[in-house]
């Protein structure tokens, strides 16, 4: 969808797209090249923004480099004046582009960094740090991107060209089952290795020979070998088997996924120098071709992995991530929290001193403190990244939140948690989205007729705060004036909050309770008000539906993602995004924060999970292993953790420190929507569209782990076969999917979903 | 989804009807537009196709179908669908720059048809009489505002494991079957019908999946005010009761208390029943004693709290002299049944005070007050018979503890009946209970029969005995001195020193403990508490052998003890000597004649023997009940405080009309 319109964008759009991004400064710095390459030849507004965002970082070389690829873009669109205005506020000259030449990017590239700075002064109050000091650019990646830019034009055409050579189609078949019928007579223990060469070369060979026009060998081709290929490729396969005119592969998606980001392999060096002996003793140039072309064969040292190795890990549009791509430090640790314990004890005291037993203080205060106390070695420095400071509202917040903590249950496989169902009756214009305060206090529901929808689900009603004319006559000094502000008519039960033109398909309340973030189908997110329950801001920059938006915890950033693939960061108060993080090749699904708001996780139904760095943009993490679009994430409470749920119906537990998959909890038999870690971390819970929630042991779960010896350096993984053990419970409800999990502070467990009769 | 592509692509294609044939070759599992139609298509906009242009078009149209299709079901996913629905499709048209189809976004199901002939399928598209839908009176509702419940699915994790999905019991709103079952049986149990009545009561006490239907059950008992001069009415609604209270898969919770309450109605009130002498409400009384000291013994854990309440009712009641003797009696008998301890504490303490009132109408003979004085004698009765086992218990748990203190004892068949009434046997459980209520703990029965009875100073048991000697005379001694019969071990005079040995041993007990009736231990093992059988207090020796079916015997019970009231009141010239109190032995005297099984009653022994056979059988019956319901909310009661707000009881969201809020 997104490619099919690259040009007909209208130029005004694109041009502010592209350019306010520089203006900010504060675009993102992104190393991973293929994924950049990607979105700049794949020509949606999406990526040229992310292309265009990455000018201002300090990598001078491949900015240079992509900006010249941008600007080339822009000609051959006769998009005129968006080249002078990208070339003015680049800080290009004329030459610059001309020459091309590598050498010549030093002092363009230094005036823009200049602007940057110049510019980003006022507007970016937090982040403006952040973007100078960023400067964690690896040295692959300086040089990959140039490699792209120089020899990849920005063309569709271009890139399908790549097919262009071949050999007689008619062999095609027989090149393919040679190597079925090499790799069927191997040793059992490459053979599983080997065969993950099956299913990018027949997608690769299927797509070369349509794109010359052998439509009937292609369909022949498809039929004889599409069989073979594992199940959980079929969703891609019908997309494939679909496509048998080289017109349809103008503009399809997954044929450009295919083209442009190479499908990854590990294969242990024993079988890789097995298939390469083979194939260059049987002159099988053509499979050769592409391997070397479209594969990119990670390489790894020692025993071959087993099938169910592999199986666990593969599964995604490209194939396994590289190994290096999760080898950057991840700080995952919490922050430190804010030291406002002291009215807390004063209070607890009288409170307990009423009580007549203040022994329990003691206890009380570690079991709290534990978390805050030290600083976690693995967590990032406090002001890594710029964080909002506290107001009163929120410490007394904080204060309230330990108090309540105080009284939570200690879960575990013995103590299960209570489990209330909000059931939304009547929503016949269909639930999208729902989400909980931490307080449990409100709750909100986005919904296809593009409406919000908020809930008081205390006996405290919602109410406005009262109009300019009336708030002008109140007595500004009396004590209540918080009350006062309020007015009493407008109380009620629920609010209807109007102004999206599309589904509301995400909803996040911000942590201090006062606004509420919905993204739509209309392509923006709107920020709303829960004192006046009006818009405060319309976000615009995903031009496409926005399927999820999230808070960061500690408030003031936000992250979403949508179907242009591109997750972008923005700030409360900056209508652009800080951030854009590209590299999906799907439709990113869900975004999350990590509890120390350092990190981004999203999850996209390109069927991988990446983890992105919000100080410099960088994805930190890609995880493999899902077979279907994930549809839930969740980290773990001490921040170490991530839980992912996808449309196979499987969890899948991911160790982020490591970047290992370390569970897969089994049982579910639809798309889970939603993940959800106890206060504690003690217990997981997983909600899906098979209107159940089950409850699993995630203790256990990562205790098992530890116990492991980790072999980090190859990432090879024995998955238990425990569900069965870790699942501690199934709970049905009334014929209503469950579409958000919440634990109250105590440890009860709402959930939430639409009561379909 | 297959039908849902189908109908799609034939909307798309053609917004009429136009002819799609299925692909030739059945493993490609997707619907092609054929040529003929896309000439067709053409046609109509007035250009002429060739073959090959519309063959390439055609094909070209089924993938971008196929493309639209593949990505509207991104717009299902992310709606938290199974369904695709036409808007779906349609968003996947716009985002892909493509018109989108208007007029088949109804939410229903869009009849799909086939013509046989053409292989011709499409939408029926009915014509619409505008001037009728406009001029409809019929306007249809707007449907009910979008809104929020709660409920609360599962405690502590756990609710009903079966699999098909209903919700938790407690939780669980009525089905049409649960209001037809509840129906019936109301019908049943207030219907005329006897039989019918016994079915729908047995299947009210075995019944295990009428959870939800306790409220309604409860409510319905709470009626008892509405019908308080339906006698019969009464009854059944205690019926009720009883099979709710001995059903064993219900956990009563909270509304035991309702129960109690109404229960308490029947035993207290001046019914309306009663103003009519013919009416048997003393039976009623009885029964819902029995009731009473049923639910203590076998809800003791619900209704611990209660315990003291009741006393204090019960002392008020009995301590008002405005209240009709009807009122008094049925105090009385609820002291009774409450345990020979609240007899002590309450009716014992308040005997003299009170005995100066129903001396008064006893000694009034009047004609106009022969029915007030004929239920003055159903008072001292059940005082006497109260009193009687107070005398009984407190010898025997005298003994008790004497026993335990010769430990070495080696009266084995003493020490085994020792054992069967041993301290929670002593009483019935509320005993354990009352002390806790008096901040003792429970365990410190198990220490010495003598420290609960410091709480309040006791009155050693000679003491006791003689001040209740004082007051009811050979009759009391009479029976107290049955004693013996089941004194076969260590009489009771020697741990009267022993235990109480600071008092001077009462020099009237003696002789009165010389005063034997052998003969009454007979009927030791005569048990009245037969299913549903109301307590048949002494007093009204004929109503004993009322039984179960009293109902049918009301009248003729109700006619003879009026007549043999009439009858102590004429032999009350023969008193003896001493006091006007002598009347009433002499009356007394006379009913075990009347009606021997009476005295079965009232003696420890047969006490005893009841307590083995009745309390066993119920212990075994009602055991497996505390843990299967009682415990598991009762868990979730000790937590409450934890998840939420403290103590509302669970009533709230047992409803069928849950709340937005949750009820913590």
């Amino acid at each position: 969808m997104a490619a099919v319109q690259g040009g007909l964008i209208d130029t005004e759009e694109e041009k502010d797209i592209k350019t306010e991004p520089a203006n900010d400064g504060c675009g993102n710095n992104n190393n991973n090249n293929t994924a950049n390459d990607g979105r700049l030849l794949n020509a949606s507004p999406g990526s040229i923004s992310s292309g265009g965002s990455n000018k201002p970082a300090t990598g001078a070389l491949e900015d240079q480099q992509t900006l010249l690829a941008v600007l080339q873009f822009l000609k051959k669109n006769n998009l005129s004046e968006s080249v002078e205005i990208l070339r003015r506020e680049a800080g290009l000259s004329e030459d610059t582009e001309d020459s091309k030449g590598l050498d010549s990017s030093g002092a363009g590239s230094g005036g823009a960094a200049g602007n940057v700075d110049s510019e980003s002064g006022d507007a970016n109050s937090l982040l403006s740090r952040v973007s100078v000091s960023s400067s964690a650019v690896s040295a692959s990646a300086v040089q990959a991107p140039s490699k792209g830019a120089g020899e990849d034009q920005p063309d569709v055409n271009v890139v399908l060209s790549a097919y262009s050579q071949q050999g007689d189609p008619a062999l095609y078949d027989v090149y393919y089952s040679s190597l079925k019928k090499f790799i069927e007579s191997v040793l059992d223990c490459h053979r599983a290795e080997l065969s993950q060469v099956f299913y990018p070369l027949f997608v690769h060979m299927y797509l070369e020979l349509v794109y010359n026009n052998h439509e009937n060998e292609a369909k022949a081709f498809f039929e004889k070998f599409s069989g073979d290929q594992e199940c959980y490729y079929e969703d891609d396969l019908r997309v494939l088997s679909g496509m048998t005119k080289k017109e349809h592969m103008r503009g399809n998606e997954t044929l450009l996924d295919f083209r442009t980001s190479k499908f990854v392999l590990r294969i242990s060096r024993d079988s890789y120098q097995l298939l390469k002996r083979h194939l260059q003793e049987r002159q099988n140039n053509q499979i050769w071709n592409i391997i070397q072309e479209h594969l990119y064969i990670d390489i790894f040292d020692g025993m071959p992995r087993s099938k169910s190795q592999i199986d666990a890990m593969s599964g995604s549009l490209a194939g396994e991530a590289k190994r290096e791509a999760n080898k950057a430090k991840v700080f995952y640790g919490l922050l430190k929290e804010p030291e406002i314990e002291v009215p807390l004890d004063d209070e607890d005291e009288e409170a307990e001193n009423e009580e007549g037993k203040p022994k329990k203080k003691k206890p009380k205060k570690d079991s709290m403190g534990s978390k805050s106390k030290k600083q976690d070695p693995n967590a990032p420095s406090q002001n890594r990244i710029p964080l909002p400071e506290l107001k009163d509202s929120d410490k007394l917040d904080k204060i309230m939140y330990m108090k309540e903590a105080t009284k939570r249950i200690r879960l575990g496989p013995d103590t299960l948690p209570s489990i209330c169902f909000y059931s939304f009756l009547n929503a016949y214009q269909g639930l999208t989205a729902v989400d909980v305060t931490d307080d449990s206090s409100l709750i909100a529901g986005g919904f296809a007729d593009s409406t919000v929808r908020v809930w008081s689900v205390t006996p405290k009603k919602l109410r406005k705060v009262k109009s300019a004319a009336d708030l002008s006559l109140i007595d500004k000094e009396s004590d209540d004036v918080l009350e006062r502000i309020m007015d009493e008519k407008t109380a009620s039960e629920s609010k209807i909050l109007y102004g999206h033109s599309g589904p509301v398909y995400g909803i996040s309340f911000s942590p201090d309770r006062n606004y509420l973030l919905s993204s739509s189908e209309d392509g923006t997110v709107r920020l709303w008000s829960l004192q006046t329950f009006t818009c405060l801001v319309g976000y615009k920059g995903h031009n496409y539906p926005v399927w999820d938006t999230q808070f960061s915890p500690y408030g003031y950033y936000f992250v979403s993602g949508g179907h242009d693939r591109v997750a972008r960061l923005w700030a409360t108060d900056h209508y652009q995004p800080l951030r854009m993080f590209s590299g999906h090749l799907a439709d990113i699904t869900c975004t999350r924060f990590h509890p120390n708001s350092n990190y981004v996780a999203t999850g996209s139904s390109d069927r991988t999970i990446r983890l992105w760095d919000v100080l410099n943009g960088n994805c930190v993490r890609i995880f493999t292993g899902h077979k279907g679009p994930i549809h839930a994430l969740a980290f773990s409470p001490n921040g170490k953790f991530l839980a992912s749920g996808a449309t196979d119906g499987r969890v899948l537990l991911w160790d982020i420190g490591h970047g290992l998959m370390i569970g897969e909890l089994k049982g579910h038999t639809d798309t889970i929507y939603s993940l959800k870690f106890s206060r504690d971390g003690e217990i997981l819970a997983s909600g899906s569209m098979d209107n159940t929630v089950r409850l699993w042991d995630a203790m256990k779960a990562f205790d098992d782990l530890e116990t492991d010896d980790f072999t980090a350096a190859t990432g090879h993984i024995h998955l238990p076969e425990n569900s069965q053990e870790l699942l501690l419970g199934t709970y049905m409800s009334k014929s209503t999917p469950v579409v958000h999990l919440h634990f109250t502070r105590r440890n009860l467990l709402l959930a939430a979903g639409a009561y379909n009769p | 989804m297959q039908l849902v592509k189908w109908k799609l692509i034939v909307q798309t294609s053609s917004l009429s009807s136009i002819g799609v044939s299925m692909a030739d070759r059945e493993e490609r599992r997707f619907a092609e537009v054929p040529r003929e139609s896309v000439k067709l298509m053409a046609e109509s906009a007035g250009v002429e196709l060739g073959d090959d242009v519309a063959a390439l078009l055609a094909e070209d149209v089924c993938y971008r179908l196929r493309e639209a299709t593949q990505s509207s079901s991104q717009f299902m996913r992310h709606a938290k669908r199974r369904k695709l629905t036409v808007e779906d499709f349609n968003r996947a048209l716009r985002w892909s720059n493509v018109e989108a189809i208007c007029g088949y976004g109804a939410q229903d199901a869009l009849p799909f048809r086939s013509v046989k002939e053409g292989e011709l399928f499409f939408i029926e598209d009915r014509d619409i009489n505008l001037v009728e839908l406009a001029l409809a009176t019929n306007i249809p509702k707007g449907c009910a505002e979008t809104m929020v419940r709660v409920n609360v699915s599962y405690l502590d994790g756990k609710g009903n494991l079966e699999p098909q999905g209903t919700v938790p019991s407690a939780v669980q709103s009525l089905s049409d079957d649960l209001l037809k079952y509840y129906q019936q049986i109301t019908r049943a149990i207030l219907g005329e019908d006897p039989h019918l009545m016994k079915v729908a009561l047995l299947d009210l006490q075995s019944n295990s999946k009428i959870a939800a239907l306790l409220p309604y059950f409860v409510y319905v008992i709470s009626g008892v005010k509405s019908v308080s001069h339906d006698l019969e009415q009464l009854n059944r609604l205690l019926h009720m009761v009883k099979s709710l209270v001995q059903n064993p898969y219900l956990y009563l919770g909270s509304y035991v208390r309702s129960l109690v309450s109404s229960v308490m109605y029947c035993i207290l009130e001046p019914l309306a029943a009663s103003i009519n002498p013919l009416n048997d409400h003393w039976t009623l009384r009885d029964y819902a004693a029995l009731l009473l000291s049923h639910i203590f013994w076998t809800h003791g854990d619900l209704v611990s709290g209660l315990y003291h309440q009741i006393l204090l009712s019960l002392q008020k009641v009995l301590s008002d002299p405005v209240r009709p003797l009807c009122s008094h009696y049925g105090a009385v008998v609820g002291l009774h049944a409450l345990g020979w301890k609240a007899v002590e504490r309450v009716l014992y303490p308040h005997l003299p005070a009170y005995w100066a009132n129903l001396q008064a109408v006893l000694d009034d003979y009047s004609v106009s007050n022969a029915q007030v004085k004929a239920d003055g004698h159903k008072v001292y009765g059940a005082i006497l018979v109260a009193v009687e086992r107070l005398l009984k218990m407190k010898a025997l748990s005298l003994s008790q503890s004497a026993e335990g203190g010769f430990s070495s004892q080696p009266g084995s068949v003493v020490g085994a009946l020792g054992y069967g009434v041993s301290s929670p046997g002593l009483s019935p459980p509320p005993e354990p209970l009352s002390e806790a209520a008096l901040g003792i703990a429970s365990h410190l029965q198990a220490g010495g029969a003598g420290c609960p009875w410091e709480e309040w100073t006791p009155v050693p048991l000679p003491a006791m005995y003689c001040e209740l000697y004082s007051f009811f005379g050979d009759s009391l001694a009479v029976r107290f001195s049955t004693g013996p019969g089941f004194g076969s071990y260590p009489p009771c005079t020697p741990p009267q020193p022993n235990d109480a040995r600071k008092d001077p041993p009462g020099p009237a007990a003696n002789p009165d403990t010389t005063r034997k009736m052998p003969q009454l231990t007979a009927n030791l093992n005569i048990s009245p508490r037969q299913d549903g059988s109301p307590r048949t207090e002494p007093p009204p020796p004929s109503l004993a052998a009322t039984g179960p079916g009293r109902s049918l015997a009301r009248s003729s019970s109700s006619s003879s003890s009026v007549q043999r009231s009439r009858s102590s009141s004429s032999r009350s010239g023969q008193r003896s000597a001493g006091p006007s109190r002598d009347v009433f032995p002499k009356a007394r005297f006379t009913t075990p004649q009347t009606g021997p099984p009476a005295f079965s009653f009232l003696i420890g022994g047969r006490q005893m023997g009841r307590r083995c056979q009745g309390r066993r059988p119920f212990q075994t019956i009602f055991a497996p009940t505390p843990p299967l319901s009682a415990v598991l909310p009762r868990t979730y009661a000790h937590k409450l405080p934890v998840i939420g707000r403290v103590g509302k009881p669970v009533r709230r969201w047992a409803c069928s009309h849950y709340s937005l809020h949750l009820p913590l």
